[in-house]
């Protein structure tokens, strides 16, 4: 009796890892391998060649335009900290939605950002309105 | 018995191992390339002429003309690199960018950046590079074209230095930029010879760099005052 009325927990505690497992740091992940090579493992930017993100205010001054401007890349010139830079910046246009969010979470939240975190559906919508570049 | 007989080869190895490792800390670094070995007309013993960086002639973001000349006496660490490059570039100057700020005032020592873009990147353009990356002052490295009066074969000539600094660099249109690239640092003795490549990506490969720079510059050193006595 007990071991049957046990057997339903344990298949639930084997199933469980699988809801967590990967998508936990995929913010992190999405950044080493997109971002930082240009903006730095921390942030920092390099020189007056490439902006922070570490302390920017980009990020909070056009934090709805942020979704649009990773998925289509940056051509103009772009201030920062009062800064001006004009390198290209690549879009990615295969990164979905979810990790969009996830990567921008990341960024908000690091480095000493704390922005409030983003939904998927936000950045659904913000992606929605991107105008066509 | 047959236990003990086994043991004095493993005994001999550890020895023998131990007395080839201990000087290798104070090793010379190698020379890179091929080497050929030249019979002397005279008869007498050979001589090995090892590979050196080709003849060539840039020009800095000062407009000043840079050949082998200019880098008499001097080491220097070289890469490849163009201003607009969105893919490892940042990445790659960002760690050069690191040893120059350990090494930039030997005066034993000199960067060079050369731009695989000369098309684009004309000699303002490397200028204001040099001022973006925070470098706009220095004099000792050198961010250079192979184009600078518009030569149509400045791109050719700049890919084939390249090769001869073991750095792959070509025209891609599927890589960031347009141009698929390695970030190799070469780092040349002050006779043009390669001495050490280390990839620029790669941490470890950059604390070596960081490593094996004093080494050379202490023989560059020697050489130097050799020469002030005579």
């Amino acid at each position: 009796m007990t071991l049957r009325s046990s057997l339903p927990f344990a298949a639930l505690l084997l199933l469980l890892p699988g809801c967590f497992s990967n998508n936990r740091h995929q913010g992190e992940k999405l950044y080493a391998q997109h971002c930082s090579g240009c903006h730095g493992d921390e942030g920092q930017g390099l020189g007056r060649l490439i902006p922070p993100l570490a302390g920017a205010d980009y990020l909070t001054d056009h934090r709805a335009e942020l979704p649009c401007l990773l998925r289509n890349g940056q051509r103009e010139v772009i201030i920062v900290n009062g800064v001006a830079y004009h390198n290209v910046m690549p879009g990615n246009k295969a990164l979905s939605p979810a990790q969009l969010t996830n990567l921008l979470n990341f960024i908000e939240t690091h480095w000493g950002n704390s922005a409030s975190p983003r939904t998927i559906r936000e950045v659904e919508q913000q992606l929605d309105a991107c105008r066509v570049p | 018995m047959l236990r003990r007989l086994l043991l004095l080869p493993t005994l001999a190895a550890t020895l023998l191992t131990s007395c080839t490792e201990a000087p290798k800390q104070a090793a010379r670094l190698p020379i890179m390339g091929e080497r050929d070995v030249v019979p002397r007309a005279d008869g007498g013993p050979a001589d090995t002429v090892y590979a050196a960086v080709p003849a060539f002639r840039l020009t800095d973001q000062f407009g000043q003309v840079l050949t082998n000349q200019s880098f008499a006496g001097r080491a220097y660490v070289a890469d490849f690199f163009f201003a607009t490059c969105p893919g490892i570039c940042p990445k790659m100057q960002a760690e050069l960018l690191k040893v120059y700020k350990q090494f930039g005032q030997k005066p034993e020592l000199a960067f060079l950046s050369h731009t695989i873009d000369p098309a684009h990147d004309s000699i303002p353009v490397l200028r204001d590079y040099a001022e973006r990356l925070g470098v706009g002052t220095a004099r000792n490295w050198h961010f250079a074209t192979t184009g600078a009066h518009g030569e149509p074969t400045a791109r050719d000539t700049v890919f084939q230095l390249a090769q001869a600094y073991f750095t792959a660099a070509l025209p891609d249109k599927q890589a960031p930029g347009g141009f698929a690239h390695n970030g190799t640092f070469a780092l040349v003795d002050d006779q043009g010879h390669i001495r050490g490549l280390y990839d620029s990506l790669n941490p470890k490969e950059v604390a070596r760099l960081l490593q094996e720079l004093p080494i050379l510059l202490a023989e560059v050193d020697g050489r130097r005052k050799g020469v002030a006595r005579k």
